[in-house]
């Protein structure tokens, strides 16, 4: 009995990898900060500033942009906020929505509540604006959605 | 001896074989799996024989694996193609029937590692097999059960010897991500620059941080965020800052020779982007790693970077010696910060620092550091009283440089760490001390050949006159 082999056989079928072209985007759809990066950054590093936290948002415009929901990075990112911060921050921008101004105990199993996380943390983008170092008022601006906090040599 | 079903046989590529130990462990504690050698593997080998507890183990630290190409479930192996037979005609049918079952169709390849041989001759090959207990019909195409019949040849290709060192047979159980690094190559990224990482080391990284799905991740040096497509890649949530602004803005010279103007789509989320993975990417943002804006209570689960080394790129961060400088209102819209030299030294100490600060406790730093080779001491690789080094490999770049990924864990929380003392030795003073000496032999040696070319045409002239 022959095992009926044809040296097609032998062929190794190397699935083929399908290579994605770098697509082109558009513009607008770069050019955003979010609230997340708002609620991590602080300007204590400069000459004369103690806390530096948080800092003010002024907005020139907001986006709003679906992000696939992932509850498992929303229920870890959670910890790491300060959430009177998130909470204000939200506020300022007008994008509160019913947001609760204290963090529920067991947010870990509210999927209702992960989504509002979600949205406020992923899909509310700052455009274009500034952040403000709260005790000297020195303005980092965000062009194209990335913020610019360097320094000048006379501010470290 | 009949545990066939916990022996394996992992088959790596032949490349970056000095990772290889690294990648596999730092899987391995990730996954929490254990791993045992049924022999101990050499350098050369591009086969491990292991034991695993189960298959579902094998397959996870397989399919997370860069450096893996396959994993198979050991059936046998010899020291001769007889000798594999004789094995192979003994095996109990019970553990094989499963796979070759009515229902079950299945198909045999032939690997001949090192060793050219015709498509008839590896049919031949196959044909021998006739005795397997097989039921099922043959595929080609995604059979149920895949067997696996390898020669290995050794690692020579321009002398193989007469037959085979070693032979295995198996059943396939999963490949490794080679063809992820095809995928996420750099030929084809939307947005690079001179320094970005390749796809397969970027990977690594990734794997030697033990990036899981949710995990918040830093590149402080971020440049094309290569790093950070990798990240993201295994489920990372990427955050990145740099201290050029132009790059960040991706108005810097274009790095392909291809491409005379960069298009205004580019950034590093336009890389996310590329590969579908936009809703992994946070930020980044322009800052100077040496006066980090970062919340002091923020928590990263992992800091993959490739600091500056400043061979190519300079190596600054804003600062003055001048005593005093106050910059005039008029001029700081348009002012660019003045640098000052940022040394190597400082730039790992501030590095280590910072992630022993910033990172959750077993959060892992990965990033290179530049070693001149000849006076390599591990004693003088970066070290910080909170941060393990858990693993070192060396990736050579010249016959004196070469770079070593280094892998640290976070095992104590930095409480008044401030103290520790910077004790980095600075590898490029070296690098351009041996540069400038080889510059200065060749001065020195031209300088005689000539000197001694015009002695000659002396001492020529001199003979002329004197006949
Ligand atoms: C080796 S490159 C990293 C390249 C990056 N992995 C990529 O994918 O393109 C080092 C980067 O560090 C940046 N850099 C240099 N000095 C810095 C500093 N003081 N703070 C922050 N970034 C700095 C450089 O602008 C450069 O982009």
């Amino acid at each position: 009995m022959r095992l009926g082999l044809t040296p097609a056989f032998l062929v190794k079928i190397v699935s083929s990898v399908v290579l994605i072209p770098a697509r082109s985007v558009h513009k607008s759809e770069l050019v955003k900060m979010k609230l997340l990066t708002h609620n991590m950054l602080t300007s204590k590093s400069m000459k004369g500033v103690t806390v530096g936290y948080p800092l003010g948002i002024n907005v020139v415009d907001i986006k709003v942009t679906e992000v696939d929901f992932n509850p498992e990075f929303i229920s870890r990112i959670i910890p790491k906020l300060d959430w009177s911060v998130l909470w204000k921050a939200a506020d300022t921008i007008g994008q509160l929505d019913d947001l609760p101004k204290e963090l529920s105990q067991e947010y870990e199993n509210d999927n209702d509540f992960l989504k509002k996380v979600h949205h406020v943390l992923l899909e509310v983008d700052i455009v274009n604006g500034e952040l403000v170092c709260p005790e000297t008022g020195r303005k980092f601006p965000i062009n194209n959605g990335i913020p610019n906090m360097l320094l000048n040599e006379d501010e470290v | 001896m009949n545990q066939a079903g916990k022996r394996y046989l992992l088959w790596f590529a032949q490349e970056h074989v000095e990772f290889r130990f690294q990648e596999i462990n730092s899987l391995l504690t990730a996954f929490n799996i254990t791993m045992d050698f049924i022999e101990k593997p050499t350098d050369l080998q591009p086969y491990w024989m292991v034991k695993f507890a189960s298959e579902q183990d094998a397959k996870k630290i397989t399919q997370r694996s860069v450096l893996l190409r396959s994993c198979i479930e050991l059936w046998g192996h010899s020291n001769s193609v007889d000798g594999l037979h004789e094995m192979m005609k003994k095996f109990p049918e019970h553990l094989m029937e499963p796979h070759l079952d009515e229902d079950k169709s299945f198909k045999i390849e032939v690997e001949t590692f090192c060793k050219h041989f015709t498509q008839q001759e590896k049919v031949d090959k196959i044909e021998v097999f006739e005795y397997l207990p097989y039921k099922g019909p043959v595929k080609l195409k995604d059979p149920d059960t895949c067997l696996q019949y390898i020669e290995y040849y050794g690692v020579d290709p321009n002398a193989p010897p007469e037959s085979p060192y070693r032979v295995f047979f198996g059943r396939w159980i999963a490949s490794g991500l080679r063809q992820l690094i095809k995928y996420l190559s750099l030929k084809t990224r939307k947005f690079i620059g001179n320094t970005s990482m390749d796809a397969q080391l970027s990977l690594l990284m990734a794997n030697q941080a033990q990036i899981r799905n949710g995990d918040l991740v830093l590149d402080p040096f971020v440049g094309t965020g290569s790093l950070l497509v990798a990240a993201a890649q295994f489920g990372g949530y990427v955050l990145g800052s740099d201290i050029d602004y132009l790059m960040l803005h991706a108005r810097t010279r274009p790095s392909r020779i291809t491409q005379q103007v960069r298009d205004d789509d580019e950034g590093v989320k336009a890389n996310m982007m590329q590969y579908n993975l936009e809703k992994h990417y946070l930020d980044v943002l322009v800052n100077d790693c040496s006066i980090p804006f970062w919340r002091d209570n923020l928590m990263f689960d992992a800091i993959i970077t490739d600091p500056p080394y400043g061979i190519r790129e300079s190596t600054e961060k804003i600062g003055t010696s001048k005593v005093n400088c106050k910059i005039s209102e008029d001029h700081l819209k348009t002012h660019i910060p003045a640098k000052v030299e940022y040394s190597l030294s400082t730039v790992y100490f501030d590095l280590l620092n910072f992630s022993a600060k910033h990172l959750k406790m077993g959060g892992r730093l990965v990033c290179w550091f530049p070693i001149f080779r000849d006076d390599y001491s591990e004693d003088d690789l970066p070290r910080h009283p909170c941060m393990k080094l858990e693993a070192n490999s060396e990736q050579v770049l010249t016959k004196h440089t070469s770079r070593r990924l280094l892998t640290y864990e976070k095992i104590a929380e930095y409480d008044n760490c401030e103290d520790v003392e910077n004790t980095i030795k600075d590898f490029r003073y070296k690098y351009y001390e041996t540069r400038e000496e080889s510059r200065q032999e060749r001065r020195s040696r031209k300088a005689e050949l000539r000197a001694k070319g015009r002695l000659e045409a002396e001492r020529r002239k001199v003979t002329k006159l004197s006949e």
